[in-house]
């Protein structure tokens, strides 16, 4: 058994299948890569696994229990991060204050009412904060208003955002999308310390195959909708199916 | 110092010396001058200052935090005014029963009002809002208002009788009265040409401005205000991130509909009547406007926003046509009455229009509102450039 089970889920937006007969079986502590064509349902599946999207048909169980119906803050308190595939970050805020308001999510819960406690007295939320900045290389960019930074910043604010919470469950859709070369490397370097220091598990939807072979112990790939082959990644470069639905499939 | 750092203990103290000379700031002319009727340091006006400071900084703490923009506000001031007469019917003229019963009966409203429309956001729950305040007007106006059940006395507005029990009045006062010092008692003080009233009116109306200006210091920067920031910035986002937005935005909601009923307390506490008009969507659509004048989402801004709108209510609703008319005496009777006639649609009954024009200047040109327009002029001042956090455009996309 899996942390994550998802069982024969398929998600129909009208005329479009965007998900059938989805089985996926997510181990712990490892990282998992979900690739596949353009539109062959990737985030469709993350909104499904994090109550965006309440599926047609099947199940979803997330260490045996089932989450399907569960609203998208209860599904992050059990324990589920996820890294938007555009930035979803707090853009008037500081990088401080975005990763703040993670932290006082994962230690105080979906509601605390506290209108009267100082935030300068948080200590250890601070320390907190200031670690997780110095783990992303953020900690320079502190003060500055997430609007104000590049795409690739505003991704590693998020991701910084994500680990702040000590997910058991990282999803994380593109996250080197729009990212420098160089950027893209230091995201695969951390995301390698963070699986290997923290074992946190993950599943990370990739077009970058240069991130997915770095990274993922497994490998589905996704083609209209349905996974096509599930293996190891030295075994899915040579197969004839992924070649099949990258080249001859809805590829744009 | 009491839990603010130090910028903020400066920011509270300038309030708090603002007001308590308020009386000598608003009568900046001395009495007799031509200029005397620019001076707003009367105890009516300043009462309204602060009250109505107070009615904005709790409609800050929902709107300028959590940017859920309420057009049905007043029916919270309205419902504190009407408990607030009903204590001094009741039980006697001392204003702090009254005041106490204004804010609970508030917050028991503004959840009741809040939890059904705080399941929309945006255009939707301002319409639920203004929907719920006329209602709330209507009720007022005439449904509570029968010979079997009076709870409101309709049109002519609830007041206190002379055949009212007053059950603990005893020999107090017969006019409103913090635990025997009348609300309506006045100082005056003469410095050669220049006079200045002292209230306890607006005095007691000034500490209860003050302590709701710490607590809304206090929230903007506790880790409950942080949230109701993230909530106007993205929702999406703090809920993926485990924070379920609807019961911070519901405590939002209360705790201005809170203020609001304090205000309307005040009002009572000034002036013991109440009318249904103070609940119409006229006073709703004020209290937006001093919010977003005096610059939405910051400390002083309602404040300031409140004061700017009661000035130009007061002050220049005043000029009519015969002090025009002796401001341009000296000039030929040709332009005199070529500079009235321009001038008289924006002054008296005009001053909606002038208010009007304010508003737009300010929205276009100060989207920061007033506070926006101290803080360029400072900062021109001090030379400091103009904010380092401008956003900057996101590049496309890479797919
Ligand atoms: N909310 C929605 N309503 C209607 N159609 C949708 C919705 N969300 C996704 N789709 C459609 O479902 C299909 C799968 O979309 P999805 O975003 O899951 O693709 P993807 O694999 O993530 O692609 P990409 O690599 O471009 O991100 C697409 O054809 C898309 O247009
Ligand atoms: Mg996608």
């Amino acid at each position: 058994m899996g942390i994550l089970e998802i069982k024969d889920i398929n998600k129909r937006f009208g005329g479009l299948q965007a998900l059938g007969d989805v089985n996926l079986s997510i181990e712990e502590g490892t990282v998992h890569a979900i690739i596949g064509p353009n539109g062959a349902g990737k985030s469709t599946l993350l909104n499904v696994l994090v109550g965006k999207l309440e599926p047609d048909t099947g199940s979803v169980t997330f260490e045996g229990k089932s989450i399907l119906g569960l609203k998208p803050h209860q599904i992050n308190q059990l324990g589920i991060s996820r890294v938007f595939q555009t930035p979803e970050i707090f853009s008037t805020l500081s990088v401080f204050e975005n990763v703040m308001i993670a932290c006082f999510a994962k230690r105080d819960g979906a509601f605390q009412l506290n209108p009267l406690t100082s935030m300068g007295g948080e200590k250890d939320i601070h320390e907190k904060v200031e670690q997780m900045l110095l783990d992303v290389n953020m900690a320079d960019k502190r003060n500055e208003i997430a609007a104000s930074m590049s795409r690739g910043d505003k991704r590693r604010l998020e991701m910084a955002m994500c680990l702040a919470q000590d997910p058991k469950l990282l999803l994380l859709d593109e996250p080197t999308a729009g990212m420098a070369r160089a950027d893209t490397n230091n995201t695969i370097e951390l995301l390698k310390e963070i699986e290997e220091k923290r074992g946190i598990t993950m599943v990370i939807i990739e077009h970058d195959m240069h991130v997915v072979f770095s990274l993922a112990n497994k490998i589905t790939v996704l083609a209209q909708g349905t996974p096509i082959v599930e293996d190891v990644p030295s075994k899915i470069k040579g197969n004839p199916k992924v070649q099949e639905a990258y080249l001859g499939g809805a590829h744009e | 110092m009491f839990g603010l750092d130090k910028r903020d203990t400066t920011l509270f103290l300038f309030v708090v010396a603002i007001t308590l000379l308020a009386p000598f700031l608003l009568n900046p002319f001395p009495t007799e001058s031509a200029l005397a009727q620019f001076n707003a340091g009367y105890p009516d006006l300043m009462q309204r200052f602060v009250i109505f400071g107070i009615f904005a900084i709790g409609f800050n703490i929902l709107f300028g935090l959590t940017g859920y923009l309420s057009f049905g506000h007043a029916a919270f001031l309205g419902v504190g005014s009407y408990a607030a007469v009903w204590m001094f019917k009741l039980l006697s003229f001392n204003i702090i029963p009254a005041i106490a019963l204004s804010i609970i009966v508030a917050g028991v409203f503004s959840l009741a009002i809040g939890y059904v429309c705080l399941r929309r956001s945006g255009i939707y729950f301002s319409i639920l809002t203004l929907a719920f305040a006329q209602m709330s007007f209507a009720m007022a106006y005439s449904v509570l208002s029968n010979p079997s059940f009076n709870l409101t006395n309709g049109e002519t507005g609830l007041q206190v009788y002379a055949s009212d029990p007053q059950y603990l009045k005893g020999d107090g006062p017969d006019l409103t009265h913090l635990f025997g010092l009348e609300m309506n008692a006045t100082k005056t003080l003469e410095l050669g040409a220049w006079e200045f009233q002292f209230n306890t009116g607006f005095y007691v109306c000034a500490v209860f401005m003050i302590f709701a200006f710490y607590i809304a210091m206090r929230i903007f920067r506790s880790p409950f205000g942080l949230m109701l920031r993230a909530i106007k910035t993205n929702q999406t986002r703090l809920n993926y991130t485990g924070i379920n937005s609807r019961p911070y935005t519901l405590a939002a909601f209360v705790i201005s509909g809170m203020y609001a009923g304090l205000a309307g307390g005040l009002l009572a506490a000034t002036d013991p009547l109440a009318g249904a008009e103070r609940m119409q969507w006229t006073a709703s659509g004020e209290v937006v406007l001093m919010t977003i004048l005096g610059g939405a989402g910051t400390l002083l801004g309602p404040i300031l926003g409140a004061a700017f709108i009661k000035y130009f209510e007061n002050i220049f609703s005043k000029i009519n046509d015969t002090v025009l008319h002796s401001w341009f005496s000296f000039m030929p009777e040709s332009i005199d009455n070529f500079l009235v006639a321009i001038i008289h649609p924006f002054v008296g009954k005009g001053w909606h229009l002038t208010l009007g024009l304010m508003f737009m200047l300010i929205v276009i040109f100060l989207p920061g509102g007033l506070v926006d327009g101290g803080q360029r002029i400072w900062n021109r001042i001090t030379g400091r450039s103009r904010t380092q956090n401008e956003p900057v455009a996101d590049p496309k996309p890479a797919e």
